[in-house]
């Protein structure tokens, strides 16, 4: 398993599709927070799951004007597929082509199956990663861990 | 470790000995089918352990993947307000396929509370900050997905079966040394 980048560090810029024909750059939201979100796969069979979670979670974010960013391998129409499926009110960027290279630059691609971590970023308004967490593959973190480094930005 | 931000407090919701050396709690949502499995779990769970389990019970209603979680948490809240609300609880888990608004008026009618008051609670959203207050104490404590289940304030990271749930509380019961 490789090291995510840790608190203090710029965060890497990329840009994404994140619709057929959209891409969405890091440094286009700079000055506000940005919550970046790695997970392995979009239709995973539980209710709740990471992303759907989130999206339920969504009003506690934009109380402190966050913007969250989810990222997977998976291609802008599969993307565009499983968030209307599950009605998500979020960007879902592909990190697709080349695959996995924005998750490896944050030190979040598992190499070996191809698919990125479940690895969490906290982005300052100024570009740096403020809080980083890694969850084990098989387990969803929740948002406790990006509400409190959400409370640590407010301060 | 991921725990309670939120202590069990006067406003919850509790069945059984509020003295028990065990307290399972529950963030569910009375939509989702996986919740909807845990509750004959639950219910076994409580008579397998007696007088040493207290059951609390938290909303966390997945609103945008279901679109009858939030008047089938309101309407049990509403059903509190009459002391029913493990009566509801239950009815709502075992009519958890249709929660339409006309069924939680049969449900209400068959507690003898006035579906007319429910539909003005619902209107009013008057039990929503309620409702709201516990899925936000959810997500703070690491709430992640449901059902979620806390064994004396610790997130039990464990699959939500009979088994599983039983080892996780006797664990817990033999920790306290009672």
């Amino acid at each position: 398993m490789s090291e995510i980048l840790s608190p203090g560090t710029q965060a890497p810029e990329f840009s994404l599709p994140v619709t057929p024909d959209q891409k969405l750059s890091l440094s286009e939201l700079r000055g506000k927070p940005v919550i970046l979100a790695f997970y392995p796969a979009d239709w995973s069979p539980v209710c709740g799951d990471q992303m759907a979670l989130y999206n339920e979670i969504l009003p506690e974010f934009q109380k402190y004007g966050a913007e969250l960013l989810g990222i997977s391998v998976d291609g802008v129409w599969c993307h565009e597929a499983f968030a209307k499926d599950r009605k998500l009110h979020f960007p879902l960027l592909a990190d697709f082509e080349p695959k996995g290279d924005v998750a490896a630059r944050y030190g979040a691609y598992r190499q070996a199956d191809g698919i990125t971590e479940r690895a969490l970023f906290v982005i300052d308004k100024d570009g740096i990663i403020r809080w980083s967490y890694c969850s084990p593959i098989a387990i969803n973190p929740g948002a406790d861990g990006i509400l409190q480094a959400l409370d640590g930005l407010a301060k | 470790m991921t725990t309670l931000t939120i202590p069990v407090g006067p406003d919850d919701h509790v069945e059984g000995n509020r003295a028990a050396v065990c307290t399972l709690l529950e963030y569910g949502d009375y939509e989702c089918p996986h919740c909807g499995a845990a509750y004959p779990i639950v219910k076994r769970i409580q008579k397998h352990f007696g007088k040493q389990l207290s059951f609390v019970y938290r909303n966390f209603p997945l609103i945008q993947a279901h679109p009858n979680a939030e008047a089938a948490a309101e309407t049990a809240e509403f059903a509190a307000t009459h002391g029913k609300f493990w009566e509801m609880h239950d009815l709502l888990y075992e009519n958890q396929q249709d929660l339409a608004v006309e069924n939680l008026h049969k449900l209400a009618k068959s507690l003898k509370l006035a579906p007319k008051d429910l539909d003005k609670a619902l209107e009013n959203q008057e039990f929503q900050p309620r409702v709201r207050a516990d899925f936000v104490s959810g997500v703070r404590s690491g709430v992640n997905g449901t059902p979620t289940f806390f064994i004396n304030g610790t997130r039990a990271d464990v699959q939500a079966d009979y088994d599983s749930l039983i080892t996780a509380i006797e664990d817990a019961i033999s920790i306290t040394g009672k």
